[in-house]
């Protein structure tokens, strides 16, 4: 029997260590992982409670990160509570097992602390890899802060093990702003977060020998398509599901999270969206600008990201004027994710509020206050003009000649 | 034992032949399960005796592609077994350490029973798919001579 912590109302964790806690609470039976930075110290830190005595369960090292994801889908599928953690290349390298995981659906956590996609080779943060998994049919949460990371730790076991749901759950948390750095955590007590996670109750285990199945068949062009609807389904159908966890969870720890995070949006003429640390940022530069500029600024993060609360962020955008798509992750020839799913949500309302794209924050480059503001008032003036008055697409923060695409064709 | 060698359950379909059902009623996962009911106990009956599921191969036939097939001869077989362990297919039918012939339902034709069958000649030969039992073990040859 494992033994247990007794951890102090405020503990200071960071991001890393508050995913290792809270995976030392769920009690999980089989962490396969290979380590890469920045989240090596959530593997780390997980084997360090296994090794003190802390973790009735199985650590696997393997040798590389499909490999890891692959010993994760085998536990999973033979019916244990399985986790790991990882980072962009070994995301990279997941991503064919992601799939797999998903399609197979078995709820796997999966930590990612974000970081850039090389070439040029690069440890810091951007969400490169989390835009890489976003079609891989996992349930995609992302945390702001370390806080945060702990307890959508907590609620990614209950939504992913949901028997409605099935479906493998990321918690994605910006690598070295928030997975290195010290912060405040208020946890919950070993009894009272595994009492919220639950005893895991797996479906079609492989090692109920009374009901041999197999998973992971082959179908073809007679049964594929049905296949895949169906998993797209649950995945759309773990929106209520979230908010119920979500519900819960505030039961427990006085924490309120919806699947989309709003700040001072209800007078917002102008609403920066972006995901990660950034969202922390834009909410201290869009009071600022409140309190020095009278510029009604807002704020809106995707607290899931799959599946993409379309209906969430609309209701959130659609009163606005003109909103500032942030992406950080080079779009690769297209106009960033956010702006294109934000775009697609508001196009579907009456007042269709304007909106802007900016590629920001590539491989750690920092985003300071004074460039969020930069951007409110940018937004401010295509908020009074009516129209976009800058290109659509902007990178910011970028040396060297201004780079940006496309003009709107508005009042032409 | 007359049923083990054409029993009512196996082969019954073409593969894909099976129900096709719409999205709403496929398996979560692509999880199929082998038997209909509790299968604890399976290892201790024999095939004839289990409720394969429409899923499992088993109630399939699967050797459509077949173009030749191996033949029986049990004027000649030895029940050493050698057939039953090597086939990757679990084409060979044996009870009680016995040989009662082939699953033509599963069995791809690859040979391997002929290849390890030690008699002289063998109690398996491979014949076209067309030619009847019978009028191959009228064609079976005769026991080769050492040379001196």
């Amino acid at each position: 029997m494992a033994e247990k912590i007794d951890l102090q109302e405020i503990e200071v964790w960071d991001g890393n260590y508050a995913a290792a806690q809270a995976m030392r609470q769920a009690q999980i039976d089989v962490v396969a992982a290979y380590p890469i930075t920045p989240s090596t110290p959530i593997v780390e830190g997980y084997a360090n409670f296994m090794a003190d005595g802390y973790i009735d369960g199985e650590f696997v090292m393997v040798e590389s990160e499909h490999a890891a994801m692959s010993g994760c889908v085998g536990a999973a599928a033979a019916g244990g509570r399985v986790a790991t953690a990882t980072s962009s290349q070994g995301f990279a390298l997941m991503v064919e097992v992601l799939y797999q995981a998903s399609g197979m659906r078995l709820p796997i956590v999966l930590n990612v602390a974000n970081r850039a996609l090389a070439a040029p080779l690069n440890v810091r943060g951007d969400h490169s890899d989390m835009y890489l998994g976003r079609d891989s049919g996992w349930v995609q949460i992302d945390a702001f802060n370390a806080q945060e990371v702990y307890d959508m730790n907590l609620c990614a076991f209950r939504v992913g093990e949901h028997h409605d749901i099935r479906l493998p759950v990321m918690v994605h948390q910006d690598g070295f702003v928030t997975s290195h750095t010290a912060q405040n955590v208020r946890p919950l007590s070993d009894d009272d977060a595994y009492k919220f996670i639950g005893e895991y109750k797996p479906m079609d285990e492989l090692l109920d020998f009374s009901r041999p199945v197999t998973h992971g068949a082959q179908t073809e062009e007679d049964w594929h398509f049905e296949h895949k609807a169906r998993q797209h389904k649950a995945l759309m159908d773990a929106r209520p599901v979230i908010e119920s966890v979500f519900a819960e969870f505030e039961k427990v720890s006085g924490r309120k999270y919806k699947r989309v995070e709003s700040y001072m949006i209800e007078d917002a003429e102008v609403i920066i969206v972006a995901l990660g640390s950034t969202v922390e940022s834009a909410r201290l530069a869009a009071q600022q600008l409140r309190d020095e500029e009278g510029i009604k600024a807002g704020v809106v993060g995707p607290r899931v990201i799959r599946p993409f609360p379309f209906d969430a962020i609309r209701d959130a955008l659609e009163n606005c004027k003109a909103i500032g798509a942030m992406d950080r992750s080079c779009p690769g020839g297209a106009l960033g994710m956010l702006f294109n799913e934000v775009s697609a949500a508001v196009y579907t309302t009456a007042k269709r509020p304007l909106v802007t794209n900016y590629i920001y924050g590539l491989g750690g480059r920092d985003l300071a206050i004074v460039d969020i503001k930069a951007i409110f008032r940018e937004l401010k003036a295509n908020a009074d003009a009516g129209k976009i008055t800058t290109q659509i697409q902007q990178f910011i923060g970028l040396r060297g000649p201004k780079l940006a695409f496309f003009e709107t064709r508005e009042g032409k | 034992m007359s049923n083990v060698l054409s029993n009512e359950k196996r082969g019954m379909r073409e593969l894909g032949a099976e129900k096709k059902v719409g999205w709403n009623e496929v398996t979560h996962g692509v999880v199929l399960h082998s038997f209909e009911d509790d299968a604890a106990d399976i290892a201790l009956r024999k095939a004839e005796d289990r409720k394969y599921s429409e899923f499992s191969s088993y109630t399939a036939t699967v050797a459509s592609w077949r173009v030749i097939k191996p033949v029986y001869n049990r004027d000649i077989c030895i029940d050493c077994q050698n057939c039953w362990v090597w086939c990757p297919d679990s084409s060979i039918i044996s009870r009680d350490k016995q040989i009662l012939g082939i699953d033509y339902d599963h069995c791809k034709g690859c040979g391997v029973c002929v290849e390890v069958c030690p008699t002289n000649p063998k109690s398996l030969l491979m014949f076209g798919e067309a030619l009847s039992s019978d009028d191959a073990i009228a064609q079976w040859p005769v026991k080769e001579k050492k040379e001196k």
